[in-house]
């Protein structure tokens, strides 16, 4: 009777056995132990099976060097030892890699689109479509549907920015339809998200009516989606998001925000009369998040799939962490079933320049070393608030400096699988004249 | 860690309640240790013979999944590596990435001094404490041992920051060695064309290595096998950074596999810190200002995603300030409190003249704040105002900075602006320009706008303070 044992057949009929079981088993005949596929003891057997199985493998091993077969000298263990007590093998060990999915993913996140065109009742030339992930962004676990998209802002009156950001739009600051005009045309932004800042009470008091031909003439000048954002305050901003959503009827934008300080069952409700999309928007609580979902889909019938969550974002060095952190546990409960926070998530990136490293000329502190040139450090402040927030989960990217848009949308594409550069070979990098 | 309750460490323990540790109860000391606040060698008893079966068992459960790997000697080496969890809130993550920037033996030798001295002194202010840079990577770009070596000690004459060899020669790594052998330099690298030399270095030195097989996960565990069957376990692991395209994405799903391999699947073999080399933009962007932001991009992703240890090689401050800020987000610890007391604080020697400021008790706005004044000279009075740790621009939109709570904190610490004040003024931040009005009718007081950003209150001070005392 002769059986040749191969281990990775070994790791099947031990999977089949108790432990205590195999303290009968015999060898006999003409075993023959293949360690080509050993990898070290293959430790993914040795993690499935325990400890015990490993010292099975062991006694297995032992017995076959009694009976005389060579394992020492497959396994590279006899070579000269020049040092007392260490080993030193001949050739490397081999080894496989080999490293499970995750299986908890199982909930995939809402897909939201934006924008409508002709045949949906819109006049938009595209839509812009974010979610549907079943894993974290750029996981081999699933590949991502969609790639993240960006919107780029514009006011409806020239308001302050740092100079880096000013720079690039002088000639427009006083037309947001130039200004949207710019950012699609120029700046490759994929939609747009026009704020009407001047509406706030304590800044001009714009009329909402107003402000809704101000979206209408945004609309007009470019065929992206659009976002439409109130001043902030929680008084006037759901007058003045009612009237635009009713301007803005069946071209799907997105309304921000809904939120647990203003009332945003009339916010919910305009997204449901004329077609939009919703943003429910909380500060960093991710209990919060649950609360103003549930609350917009069972008390005010949105439709899952009008709704987008902005957790908030805070920039590098000032709160980054808990904006992370927070996104990344939203996207984890989603994906392992919690439906009150499977959403697409959006942020807003600009917030990277209301860090000082972004917009100061320097330290105000003499201890500090050099900061360098201010226009290089406000576009990447921006470009890695977003990246950190690319990796934590987020879908949509609201930002200012073209620069930075450019660069986050590099990264991210890249990230994604969706880039095609020149191979890059690194083998020698280290002496690289750079 | 392989247990995870108090109740299972404290079995381990010499349940003495002797409090030596400085904690009341074994069991108090047990939950130190499970969330690693505490070290098991903080227990005195435990180390004598008696417990020293427990101590060795105890010691192995609570090892951190991934190898905790130190480079350097004395007040300077580094710890990398020793993570337990894979997302932050989970734990939080230990030994933040380890930056190093790279010289080369090519240099002109005042280029060196210069570029060695500049990252040594590199240092940026931050809530309370100073971000630097770590670590010297020196590279061998001449291939010539003796050139190396020269390199090695000139970069050590100026400084004791831990050093990476980097060659893939092991002849040039031994010449670094023979000046640099007695403070643990890192070993750059072993790879499967030259580890049988490179073992022999070091094992002879007693070094931790870097085992690189770009793009070969199969190739890694090997290097890895074999080095641990010579007893070695300060390894650490390079995957390869590709640093553009689909070879980048490759590369960064390789960091997710190998660290998900060894936390999550307790794959002991391939449980090390991993070295990302994002200096690797240099080799796909000509342009320097490209290069230097992609390399901060890439350091940016391998700070979230697992890198424990990095060779930089911009020195721009527009690269250097983002990168230490990165680290620092992601690695500070999720646990400690985010909120300062809320009260009156006193900055400098403050007196009836000085100005009155208010901002809130989140704890990066406070120490910001205080630092900015204290900085610049500033004696003052300072309300860390109850936002319940909302700064300023969020407490406003949210709520919970009105006029009502920050008179209340004025009130609840007993400053009485009549009596402390010449001036009966306070000063609100500039992000909070909209209370002013519900703070006068509140308060009385006169009130005053500061600047959005602390930085440029002392610009303010000279335009606005004295302010002129309403009658």
């Amino acid at each position: 009777m002769a059986k040749k044992l191969k281990l990775s057949e070994l790791g099947s009929m031990l999977s089949d056995l108790d432990v205590e079981a195999l303290e009968g088993v015999h060898i006999e005949g003409d075993i023959e132990l293949e360690l080509d596929s050993m990898g070290g003891l293959n430790p993914q057997l040795s993690y499935m099976l325990g400890h015990e199985t490993a010292q099975i493998a062991q006694h297995l091993i032992n017995i076959s060097r009694l009976l005389g077969y060579p394992v020492d000298q497959l396994l590279g263990a006899t070579g000269l030892a020049p040092t007392p007590g260490v080993t030193r093998p001949q050739e490397l060990l081999r080894a496989k890699f080999q490293v499970n999915r995750i299986e908890e993913w199982k909930n995939p996140i809402q897909e939201v689109t934006f924008g409508a065109t002709s045949s949906d009742g819109g006049t938009r030339k595209s839509t812009v479509t974010v979610g549907g992930e079943n894993a974290l962004p750029y996981y081999f676990d699933s590949p991502m549907p969609h790639r993240n998209h960006i919107t780029m802002d514009v006011f409806d009156m020239p308001i302050g920015m740092a100079k880096a950001v000013k720079a690039n739009y002088e000639d427009v600051i006083d037309s947001p339809a130039e200004w949207a005009k710019k950012v699609v045309n120029d700046f490759g932004a994929d939609m747009v998200t026009i704020h009407l800042i001047s509406t706030d009470p304590m800044i001009k008091d714009t009329s909402a009516r107003e402000a809704a031909e101000t979206v209408a003439d945004v609309l007009q000048a470019v065929d992206v989606p659009i976002v439409i954002g109130g001043s902030g305050n929680p008084e006037k901003d759901p007058e003045v998001l009612e009237k635009a959503a009713e301007v803005a009827e069946g071209e799907r934008v997105l309304l921000a925000s809904a939120s647990l300080n203003l009332d945003y069952e009339r916010i919910a409700k305009a997204a449901n009369d004329y077609g939009h999309v919703v943003l429910s928007w909380t500060q960093l609580e991710i209990n919060a998040q649950k609360e103003l979902n549930r609350k917009l889909m069972k008390q005010c019938k949105v439709k899952r799939e009008d709704i987008i969550m902005d957790p908030t974002t805070a920039a590098l060095g000032y709160g980054l962490d808990y904006a992370y952190t927070n996104m990344e546990r939203i996207r984890l409960a989603g994906l392992i079933g919690d439906n009150e926070l499977s959403f697409p998530m959006s942020s807003g990136t600009t917030n990277a320049w209301g860090a000082r490293e972004a917009w100061m000329v320097g330290s105000p502190l003499k201890e500090d070393s050099d900061w360098g040139p201010r226009e290089y450090r406000g576009p990447i402040w921006e470009i890695v608030t977003g990246l950190t927030l690319a990796l934590a989960g987020n879908d949509l990217f609201m930002m200012m400096h073209p620069g930075a848009v450019a660069v986050l949308k590099e990264i991210t594409q890249s990230l994604h699988g969706s880039l095609d550069r020149d191979a890059i070979d690194i083998s020698n990098w280290v002496s690289a004249e750079v | 860690m392989k247990i995870n309750s108090p109740l299972e460490v404290y079995k381990y323990l010499p349940q003495t309640n002797c409090s030596d540790c400085g904690e009341a109860t074994c069991m108090a000391f047990a939950s130190h240790l499970i969330d690693r606040s505490l070290k098991l060698e903080d227990c005195k008893p435990i180390l004598e013979d008696k417990f020293k079966k427990k101590y060795l068992e105890l010691g192995e459960l609570m090892a951190p999944e991934i190898r905790e790997v130190i480079i350097g000697v004395g007040e300077k080496a580094v710890a990398v590596g020793g993570d337990d969890v894979l997302y932050r809130h989970q734990l939080t993550f230990f030994d933040q990435p380890a930056f190093a920037i790279d010289v080369w033996d090519t240099m002109p030798e005042d280029e060196l001094i210069e570029r060695v001295k500049f990252i040594r002194d590199y240092r940026k202010f931050y809530v309370g404490r100073f971000l630097t840079i770590d670590m010297i990577a020196v590279r061998s770009t001449s291939n010539d041992p003796a050139r190396f070596k020269e390199t090695v000690s000139k970069v050590m004459e100026n400084t004791d920051l831990p050093l990476i060899l980097c060659s893939l020669n092991p002849e040039v790594l031994k010449a670094g060695l023979k000046v640099a052998g007695k403070s643990k330099p890192l070993l750059y690298a072993a790879t499967k064309d030259n580890w049988q030399a490179v073992s022999d270095l070091v094992l002879e030195y007693d070094v931790p290595a870097v085992l690189f097989a770009p793009d070969d996960l199969d190739t890694l565990k090997s290097l890895a096998g074999t080095f641990l069957e010579m007893g070695r376990e300060d390894l650490i692991l390079d995957p390869g950074t590709k640093p553009q395209g689909k070879d980048l994405r490759e590369s960064f799903e390789n960091f997710l596999k190998i660290r998900r391999a060894g936390v999550r699947e307790g794959q002991r073999d391939i449980a090390f810190p991993l070295m990302a080399v994002p200096m690797t933009a240099y080799l796909a962007n000509d342009d320097p200002v490209s290069a230097s932001y992609w390399e901060t991009v890439l350091t940016s992703i391998f700070s979230v995603r697992y890198g424990d240890i990095m060779i930089l090689h911009s020195i721009e401050p527009y690269a250097l300030l983002p990168e230490l800020h990165i680290r620092d987000t992601i690695y500070t610890d999720p646990r400690t409190p985010v909120k300062v007391d809320p009260k009156v604080y006193e900055v400098g020697s403050p007196g009836k003249d000085s100005p009155v400021i208010v901002t809130t008790n989140f704890a990066l706005t406070y120490y910001t704040v205080e630092s900015d004044l204290a900085s610049n000279g500033i004696d003052c009075y300072l309300l860390a105002a109850d936002t319940d740790g909302l700064g300023v621009e969020a407490a406003v939109a949210g709520g919970q900075l009105t006029g009502k709570t920050i008179t209340d904190g004025f009130n609840k610490d007993n400053f009485d602006f009549k009596n402390m004040t010449s001036h009966n003024t306070v000063i609100l931040p500039g992000l909070a320009a909209r209370l002013q009005g519900d703070m006068e009718d509140t308060s009385g007081l006169n009130v005053k706008i500061g600047p959005p950003d602390s930085g440029r209150i002392p610009g303010w001070m000279e335009k606005n303070w004295p302010p002129e005392v309403k009658s």
